[in-house]
C-alpha cells in the first residue's frame, strides 16, 4: 500500500545503493587502513596485529618535516589560487554576459588535456634556458645560474596550476547568483564599488571560497606529482614517502600510519575552518 | 544562457554536518551504526594482510624438485608474455610487429601473446603478488624483472619457477660472462637476463668543459646546482658505494654508512640539482643539468634524437643492472616459456633485439650480425647500425665489463637498514 | 561571522527567478583591469597547451622528444601506431564512461535523498561524503589499496572502476543535493494528485527538475576519473590508463603520439566552447 508508507521509505531506498557504495569502499578500507597501521612483520614472513601504535609516533618523527612541508605547500598554493581566481571568478560572473560559459570553459578547457603532460609541458618552458628564463637572462634580469624548476617555487607554481579550476568553479558559481539588483540597490544608496565588493559580494561569496579552499587546499597537500616533475632537493612531500613506503618499501603498517596522520589531520584542519566561518551562515547561503 | 550547469561544489557543505559542528546532531543511532560497522572491519583486519611466502625446498631437494617438476610437464602452443614498454623489436613500418616474435612462432608453432605491462618493479610485483600467494595464475608464463629488491622478494617468497637447466644450451654457449651465474642468481636457478645497462654518468662535454672519468666529478664544486643523482635505493646507494671504491657486491655495513657519508656531503653542500626519479635526461639534454647519473641506453637514445651527451663509466667501477626473464611459479605454459628464453639467446635473434633496443645485450656474438646488417643497409640505418656496432653503450669492451659490479644482494633483515641509511638523503 | 543581510533576499536565487536586467540599462564594462588579468590568465592557463600542440610537430627521430628537430605532420598520420598507448587511451575512455554511468545513477539518488527528505542517518550520510570529498587522495587509494590487500583481491579494471565510483558519488551527490533542496515540490505533489506513480514522478517530473545538477555531477565525474592518476595509480594492477601510461612512458621519453592526442581532444573542447557560443547567441 503505497502513501505515507512509501513517503516515509523513499529516502532509504533512494540513498541505499550510494550509501552502500560509500560505507564498503571508503569508509571500511579507511578502518582496514587504521588496522593495517598498527600491525608489524613484512612482505615475506607477513603481517600480524599487533596494536603497535609506535608505528604512528616513529612516522610522525621520521617524517615530520615533510608533513609540515607539504602542509605549508598547501596553504600557500591556495592563497595564491585564491588570489589568482577570485579577479577571474567576479569579471566572468558579472560582467562575462553572453560569453559567461564560453570564459568559463576556456579557463577549464585546458584540464581536458592529462595533466601529466600540462606539467611535463611546464618542465619544457621553465627550462633554464627555456622561453621563459632565457630572455629574462638576456636582459640582465635575473643572474645567469637563475632557475625556477628544481626549487619549491616551481612545485608551488604547479600546484597553483592544476588547482585553479578547483579555486575558480565554486567561487565563479557562488558569485554567479548574486542578484545584480543588490548591486544596484547598494548604488542607489550611494555606496561605491568598493563598498558595495565589501559588504555585499565578498560575504555573498563566501561559500564559494570556503567550498574552493577545500577542494584546491586538501588535494594540494596530499599531491606529489607535482613535487616528483617540478621539485628538486628538499621538496619532497608527504605524498611521495607515502608511496616509497607502499610501493618500494612494502612498509605497509607505516605507509598506512602515514595516510592517517595526513588524513586525520587535513580533516580536523577543514573542520575547525568551517567553524572558524561561522557554519549557519554559510550553510544557509549556500542555498543547502 | 545565465544559468550554467555548473557543478555546484560550494553545497560542498552538508546541513547537518556543519550544523553538528556547533551542536551534535549524530544520534545515538548512527553513532552505534558506525561503531558496529567498525567492529566489524576491525574484526576483519586482525587477521592481517597476507603476505606470507610459499612453501618451498631447498638446497638438493629443491633440484629434485625442479627436475620432478619440468619432467610432469607436457609442451603447449601458447606463450604470455610480460615486458616493459619499447623492450622488443619493433619492424619498421608496424610499431605493433615483433619480427623476433614472428620467427620464435614460426619455427616452434608456438604463439606469443605479448604484453608492455610492467611500468616498474615495484607496481608490477605489488600486483602480481596477491594472486601469486593465493597460488593463482597471474595471467602471464614469462616476465621480465630487474635484479634488485624485487627479484629477491620473488625467491624468497618462492614465487618463481626453477629453470630447465637441460634446455639452456644456446644460453650456455652465448651468454656473456655478466650475466652467467650473477651473483643475484648463482647458477642462474631462476633467470636468465634479458638486457643489461650500466649505470655511470652522462654528461654535456660543452657544458662541463672538460672530459669526465670518476665518480668523485658529481662532487665537483664548479658544477653546483647542475648534478642530477637517483632517487632510488638501488641505484644511488650501489654507485656510491662504488664511488668510495668498493665492490657493491661484497659491501658491508660499515661501507653503507660510508656511502651514505658521501651522498650527504655531496647534498649539503648544495652540489645536487635534483634527485631524478627517472627523468633525468630532458634536463641533461636541455641543459639544465651539465652532469649527471644516467642509465648507457638514455644517453645512446638522447643522442638518436639530437643530443650531444656522453656516456662513462666512472674509474672507480659502476653498478649493471640487468632485466631477467623468470617464469612465475604458477605459470600455465611453462615449456613454452623455456623455449623462448633459450631461443633469444642464438647470436642472430639477439642482434635483432639489441638493434631495436639499445642497451647491453646478453649475447656478444651478436655483434658479427649487426655488423652484417650494417654492411647491407642504406643511409641513416647503416649510420645508426655502425654506431651500435661501435658503441660501448652496446658491447662494452672487456676493460669495461671489469669495471661492472651487479647490486648489492639484501637479506630480509638488512633491508630496513640499507633504506634508512638512503632513503633520508633523497626523501628529505 | 554574520553578514546581516536578511534571508529573504538569498530566496530565489534560482537564475530563472531572477529578476530580470532593467531594459536600457548599459552593461558595465569594468573597467580594463579585470578583463586584461582574465585574459592573462587564460593565456597562463593554455601555455603548456600551445607547448603541447607545437611538439606534436616535431620531426623526432630517436624516442625522445624534448629538442626541435623540424616541422612534420607524420604523427597525425601514425597516430594509432603504438597499440599500448592506444589501449591505455581505450581503457581510459572506458572506464571514465562506465564510472560516470554508475556514479552519476547512485550519486542522483543519494543528493536526491538527502535534498528533498529528512532522515535517520542523513547525518551521517553527509560527514561521510564530507569527509570522502576532503579526504587526500594518497589516503583514499591507499586504504582501497589496503582493503584489496587484505582480501586477496587482483587489481585491475574492475578494481579501478570501483575506485572511481567511491571518490565521484560525492561530488555528484552534493552537486544534486543543492539542486534538489531549492526544488519546488509542489509540482511533485501536483503529479501525485492527478494519479501518477512515484515511477512516472520521478522520470517526468523531478529528473527534468533536477537535470542541470545531475549534468554538472556527470561532466564533474567524467572529467575527474578521466585524468585521474594517484587513486587510479594505486589500485590500477596491471590495466594501463592514459596518464598512467604517459607518466611511466616520460623515462623512456614520451612519443609524440601522446602530444596529437592531446591536440586532438584539445580542439575537440574548443570546438564545443564555439558552438556553445555560437548557438547560445542564435537563441538570444
Amino acid at each position: 500500500m503505497h502513501g505515507r508508507w512509501a513517503a516515509r521509505l523513499a529516502p532509504y531506498w533512494l540513498a541505499l545503493p550510494g550509501w552502500l557504495w560509500l560505507v564498503l569502499f571508503f569508509v571500511i578500507p579507511t578502518l582496514v587502513m587504521l588496522s593495517i597501521s598498527t600491525q608489524t612483520g613484512d612482505i615475506v614472513n607477513g603481517f600480524t596485529q599487533t596494536f603497535h601504535w609506535q608505528n604512528y609516533v616513529d612516522g610522525w618523527n621520521q617524517f615530520s618535516t615533510q608533513f609540515i612541508r607539504s602542509i605549508m605547500y598547501g596553504l600557500i598554493a591556495t592563497v595564491l589560487c585564491l588570489a589568482i581566481s577570485f579577479p577571474v571568478a567576479y569579471w566572468i560572473a558579472f560582467y562575462g554576459g553572453k560569453n559567461k560559459s564560453s570564459l568559463l570553459f576556456l579557463i577549464l578547457l585546458p584540464f581536458f588535456v592529462s595533466f601529466v603532460i600540462r606539467t611535463q609541458s611546464w618542465n619544457f618552458i621553465l627550462s633554464d634556458n627555456g622561453m621563459v628564463l632565457t630572455p629574462l637572462k638576456s636582459w640582465g634580469l635575473v643572474p645567469q645560474d637563475f632557475h625556477i624548476l628544481a626549487t619549491d617555487v616551481a612545485v608551488i607554481g604547479g600546484l597553483t596550476y592544476n588547482f585553479l579550476p578547483f579555486m575558480v568553479l565554486p567561487i565563479y558559481v557562488a558569485l554567479e547568483r548574486i542578484d545584480p539588483a543588490l548591486l544596484e540597490a547598494s548604488a542607489d544608496l550611494y555606496g561605491s564599488k568598493v563598498t558595495a565588493l565589501r559588504r555585499i559580494v565578498l560575504p555573498l561569496s563566501l561559500p564559494g571560497v570556503f567550498a574552493g579552499v577545500l577542494l584546491t587546499f586538501v588535494p594540494a597537500s596530499a599531491d606529489y606529482v607535482n613535487s616528483t616533475i617540478l621539485g628538486g632537493t628538499n621538496t619532497t612531500m608527504i605524498g611521495n614517502v607515502i608511496q616509497t613506503e607502499f610501493f618500494t618499501n612494502l612498509d605497509y603498517p607505516t605507509a598506512a600510519a602515514l595516510s592517517f596522520i595526513l588524513m586525520a589531520g587535513l580533516l580536523i584542519g577543514v573542520f575547525a575552518y568551517a567553524r572558524a566561518l561561522g557554519t549557519d551562515d554559510a550553510l544557509d547561503m549556500a542555498g543547502a | 544562457m545565465s544559468h550554467n550547469p555548473v557543478p555546484d561544489p560550494v553545497a560542498a557543505l552538508p546541513a547537518d554536518v556543519l550544523r553538528g559542528l556547533t551542536s551534535p546532531r549524530l544520534s545515538r543511532r548512527d553513532a552505534l551504526r558506525l561503531g558496529g560497522v567498525s567492529g566489524l572491519a576491525l574484526a576483519l583486519a586482525a587477521c592481517g594482510v597476507s603476505g606470507g611466502a610459499q612453501a618451498g625446498p631447498t638446497g638438493s631437494a629443491a633440484v629434485d624438485a625442479a627436475a620432478a617438476f619440468w619432467a610432469k610437464q607436457t609442451p603447449t602452443k601458447l606463450m604470455n608474455f610480460a615486458n616493459w614498454p619499447l623492450y622488443i623489436d619493433v619492424s619498421a613500418t608496424n610499431k605493433s610487429n615483433h619480427p623476433s616474435i614472428d620467427l620464435f612462432t614460426k619455427q616452434t608453432g608456438i604463439k606469443v601473446t605479448y604484453s608492455e605491462v610492467i611500468q616498474a618493479n615495484d607496481s608490477f610485483f605489488g600486483q602480481i603478488q596477491p594472486q601469486l600467494a593465493a597460488d593463482q595464475s597471474i595471467g602471464y608464463d614469462l616476465m621480465v624483472i630487474t635484479n634488485g629488491i624485487y627479484l629477491d622478494k620473488l625467491r624468497q617468497l618462492n614465487y618463481l619457477q626453477a629453470l630447465d637447466q637441460s634446455k639452456m644450451t644456446n644460453f650456455n654457449q652465448n651468454a656473456s660472462p655478466l650475466v652467467k651465474s650473477p651473483s643475484y642468481d648463482r647458477g642462474n636457478q631462476f633467470t636468465m637476463a634479458w638486457q643489461s645497462g650500466m649505470t655511470g654518468i652522462g654528461y654535456n662535454p660543452k657544458l662541463t668543459g672538460r672530459p669526465i672519468t670518476s665518480w668523485q666529478d658529481l662532487q665537483d664544486p664548479a658544477f653546483k646546482g647542475k648534478i642530477g643523482m637517483f632517487a632510488d635505493n638501488q641505484d644511488l646507494p650501489n654507485s656510491a658505494i662504488c664511488a668510495i671504491g668498493v665492490n657493491p657486491e661484497s659491501s658491508t655495513q660499515a661501507d653503507w654508512q660510508n656511502a651514505a657519508n658521501w651522498l650527504l656531503k655531496q647534498r649539503d653542500a648544495g652540489l645536487v640539482r635534483k634527485y631524478y626519479a627517472q627523468d633525468y635526461i630532458a634536463p641533461l639534454s636541455a641543459g639544465d643539468l651539465w652532469i649527471s647519473m644516467a642509465w648507457s641506453g638514455d644517453i645512446f637514445q638522447a643522442n638518436a634524437s639530437g643530443a650531444s651527451l656522453e656516456f662513462v663509466i666512472p674509474k672507480e667501477g659502476a653498478p649493471i643492472w640487468t632485466d631477467n626473464m623468470c617464469i612465475p611459479k604458477t605459470a600455465v605454459n611453462p615449456v613454452a616459456a623455456m623455449t623462448y628464453m633459450d631461443f633469444v639467446y642464438q647470436p642472430q635473434i639477439a642482434a635483432m633485439l639489441a638493434e631495436s633496443i639499445n642497451y647491453v645485450t646478453p649475447v656478444p656474438a651478436a655483434v658479427t650480425y649487426i655488423t652484417a646488417d650494417a654492411a647491407n643497409a642504406t643511409g641513416a640505418d647503416k649510420a645508426s647500425l655502425q654506431a651500435l656496432v661501435t658503441s660501448p653503450l652496446i658491447f662494452p669492451p672487456a676493460s669495461e665489463t671489469a669495471l661492472l659490479h651487479h647490486y648489492r644482494v639484501l637479506t630480509t633483515a638488512e633491508e630496513p637498514v640499507w633504506n634508512k641509511l638512503f632513503e633520508p638523503i633523497y626523501q628529505a | 561571522m554574520s553578514t546581516g543581510l536578511p534571508m529573504t533576499v538569498l530566496e530565489g536565487q534560482e537564475a530563472e527567478v531572477r529578476a530580470p536586467q532593467r531594459p536600457g540599462r548599459k552593461r558595465r564594462r569594468g573597467g580594463w583591469l579585470l578583463p586584461i588579468w582574465t585574459w592573462l590568465v587564460i593565456f597562463w592557463l593554455s601555455l603548456p597547451i600551445l607547448v603541447m600542440i607545437v611538439f606534436g610537430f616535431n620531426a623526432t627521430t630517436g624516442k625522445f622528444n624534448n629538442t626541435w628537430q623540424g616541422f612534420t605532420l607524420r604523427w597525425y598520420q601514425q597516430l594509432f601506431a603504438i597499440p599500448e598507448l592506444t589501449q591505455a587511451l581505450k581503457n581510459s575512455l572506458g572506464i571514465s564512461v562506465i564510472v560516470t554511468i554508475i556514479a552519476t545513477m547512485l550519486g542522483t539518488l543519494l543528493g536526491l535523498a538527502l535534498g528533498r527528505y529528512r532522515f535517520r542517518g542523513s547525518g551521517a550520510t553527509n560527514l561521510i561524503m564530507f569527509a570522502n570529498i576532503a579526504a587526500p587522495e594518497v589516503a583514499l587509494g591507499a586504504a582501497l589499496l589496503s582493503l584489496f590487500l587484505l582480501l586477496g583481491v587482483p587489481r585491475g579494471y574492475l578494481t579501478i572502476v570501483i575506485a572511481q565510483v567511491m571518490f565521484s558519488i560525492p561530488y555528484v551527490a552534493v552537486t544534486v543535493r543543492a539542486r534538489a533542496a531549492s526544488m519546488d515540490r509542489s509540482l511533485e505533489e501536483a503529479s501525485r494528485d492527478l494519479g501518477a506513480g512515484p515511477y512516472t514522478t520521478f522520470f517526468k517530473i523531478t529528473l527534468p527538475m533536477i537535470f542541470p545538477g545531475v549534468l554538472a555531477g556527470a561532466l564533474l565525474t567524467f572529467a575527474l576519473s578521466i585524468d585521474d592518476y594517484i587513486i587510479t595509480s594505486f589500485n590500477a594492477g596491471s590495466t594501463v590508463t592514459f596518464p598512467l601510461w604517459v607518466f611511466g612512458v616520460s623515462r623512456l621519453g614520451v612519443p609524440p603520439q601522446v602530444n596529437v592526442m592531446g591536440t586532438l581532444i584539445f580542439a575537440f573542447g574548443v570546438l564545443i566552447a564555439i558552438s556553445g557560443a555560437v548557438s547560445g547567441r542564435r537563441r538570444k
